[in-house]
């Protein structure tokens, strides 16, 4: 019983998402991109270079079964498109080698950059990509092409996983712990929690909540040595504006309220959904790998 | 003359009785609860109860490990460092490397033929060349402890584990539990790569044989199988006394 309670902490929202005005009949190329993340998935059909669907999910444990349902999922909404009507499917992401139906798998840095100017507009020049198993500094042109990046992929601390682990450790929704930590923002902040891992982080909060420290101080110093990890990756890649922030913590501003203050620097908003930057950039090279193939360009 | 040594670990704190003789006539190893006073007075007394003394028999007390501060009325300090060489090297004369390997850090030691300390490297940023590898494992295959390190021994060593955190690992786990892989091959992965980890802080200072193993993780025969095929040589478990205690008997042997 208690591990199906505790199990429940992490669970964020999963969403599928249809642009009900398009017609996808009347458009000529069809594209797909799919983000095979370690702990999200997501497809993205693209009509003729304009987002028309998406899926977020939660990457199962297998990599081939969970993007058949990241793709599967954004079909059964639509009705009556089948993946043979998709022109060019381009994968992308930790399992990108693991998807059977794409076409050709390009890599995440790649993609998050593509996709950060599709959502961002070509002001981004510096993009934050905030995942589950890693954390990405990338600089991109004004075309969202690659111009360099650092990336840690070796350790849970500054991802999204890592914050998984605190909030199923303190009972609180994934979903709420962010907002909780700004409860004692800027004025009562405290110290940051002193171990960079979260193994020994763990250790450390039990610590803080025998010591009776309310729980939205507790995330607070979290929080503080998350974004202090973050910021420190930004400026070993160098921080130029505009900047941009794309993966599942961009939606938690515990980190993002964090990190653009010690920056001093505002990250631009979107109406899109920041994690499906890689899907997005995915289905842009599927559209262009489509359009060289066929001759149209 | 009757020296106590005490070792406050993060895990666990453990105490040896030493008399002039250096002969060890008592030793407890107890649970670091929150209140590490409290901790280093339970072991104290169950130190004092298996020597069968009091404790105003002891002459001396010298501390070491994480929490030495806990102990208010000890008569002298003792560094980690410190405490592992002269433990290591009064069991085991030969030994010229010590990797110890607690529960939250490991470190290794170099030592020259008078036991001296040449040299060192600690690792106690990030659990995965620690015990506490295992003991987050064992909880995903839900086998006891000392079967874990077993089973071990029984694995082909086919299944690599991509993740070096230990978190990261966890999922690997689980997705490696889902695949059917045998738990003896899961077993031998973690061990794998525990070793992987304090091999590579071992070769910072440099491995030169003998080599003896201490702490905590050196009662898991899988990872000391592991090791011994990272480091490519022989590694040795002292086995008079549990490899636990060598730093807290390191401490005691400084007082006399």
């Amino acid at each position: 019983m208690e591990a199906i309670q505790e199990s429940e902490y992490w669970r964020w929202p999963e969403t599928v998402w249809i642009d009900e005005s398009k017609n996808w009949k009347e458009a000529e190329v069809i594209s797909c991109g799919i983000d095979l993340g370690s702990v999200s998935s997501q497809a993205v059909i693209m009509l003729d270079g304009e987002l028309y669907a998406y899926s977020n999910l939660r990457t199962g444990s297998s990599s081939a079964a969970s993007s058949e349902k990241a793709l599967g999922s954004i079909l059964d909404k639509i009705g009556d498109m089948k993946r043979e009507d998709i022109h060019y499917i381009v994968g992308t992401g930790y399992g990108r080698v693991s998807i059977p139906f794409a076409h050709k798998t390009i890599t995440e840095i790649a993609c998050h950059g593509r996709g950060a100017n599709y959502i961002y507009g070509p002001s981004v020049r510096t993009v934050l990509d905030m995942g589950g198993q890693d954390l990405k500094a990338i600089k991109i042109d004004h075309r969202g092409k690659v111009v360099n990046f650092l990336m840690n992929d070796k350790c849970a601390a500054g991802t999204g996983r890592g914050i998984e682990v605190v909030a199923d450790l303190l009972s609180i929704p994934i979903t709420e712990v962010g907002s909780m930590s700004l409860e004692v923002y800027p004025d009562d902040e405290p110290e940051p929690v002193s171990t960079t891992c979260i193994v020994f982080g763990k250790s450390e909060i039990l610590g803080l909540i025998r010591k009776g420290w309310p729980k939205n101080r507790i995330l607070a110093a979290f929080f503080r040595s998350v974004a202090t990890r973050v910021v420190e990756l930004l400026e070993r890649v160098g921080v130029e504006a505009d900047f941009a922030i794309t993966g599942g913590i961009s939606k938690n501003p515990g980190v993002v309220v964090r990190v653009q203050d010690m920056l001093g620097m505002k990250a631009l908003e979107t109406e899109y959904d920041p994690q499906i930057a890689g899907a997005i950039g995915a289905a842009l090279f599927a559209k262009a790998l489509y359009e060289k193939q066929t001759g149209k360009r | 003359m009757i020296v106590a040594g005490i070792d406050v670990g993060s895990k666990y704190t453990k105490v040896v009785l030493l008399n002039e003789n250096k002969e060890i006539i008592g030793t407890s190893n107890v649970r670091t609860g929150i209140d590490h006073q409290k901790t280093v007075e339970e072991a104290l007394d169950e130190a004092l109860k298996a020597a069968g003394i009091s404790r105003d028999d002891i002459n001396k007390f010298v501390a070491t490990g994480f929490g030495k501060i806990s102990v208010p009325f000890a008569d002298s300090e003792l560094t980690q460092v410190v405490a592992a060489g002269k433990g290591a090297y009064f069991v085991w004369p030969k030994v010229k490397t010590v990797i110890e390997v607690g529960a939250e850090e490991s470190r290794a030691v170099k030592v020259d033929e008078n036991g001296n300390i040449k040299d060192f490297a600690l690792a106690d940023k990030c659990a995965a060349g620690t015990g506490s590898f295992v003991d987050a494992m064992v909880r995903y295959l839900e086998v006891p402890l000392e079967e874990f390190g077993r089973m071990s021994l029984d694995a082909k060593g086919e299944v690599p584990m991509n993740a070096q955190c230990v978190i990261f690992a966890e999922s690997e786990v689980v997705s490696l539990l889902h695949d059917n892989v045998p738990k003896p091959e899961i077993s031998r992965a973690i061990h794998d790569a525990i070793a992987d980890r304090v091999a590579s802080i071992a070769r910072r200072v440099g491995i030169e044989d003998d080599v003896v193993v201490i702490g905590g993780l050196a009662n898991d025969v899988g990872f000391v199988d592991s090791l011994k095929r990272e480091l490519g040589t022989e590694v040795y478990v002292p086995d008079k006394i549990a490899p636990e205690l060598i730093p807290a008997l390191g401490a005691a042997l400084s007082g006399l």
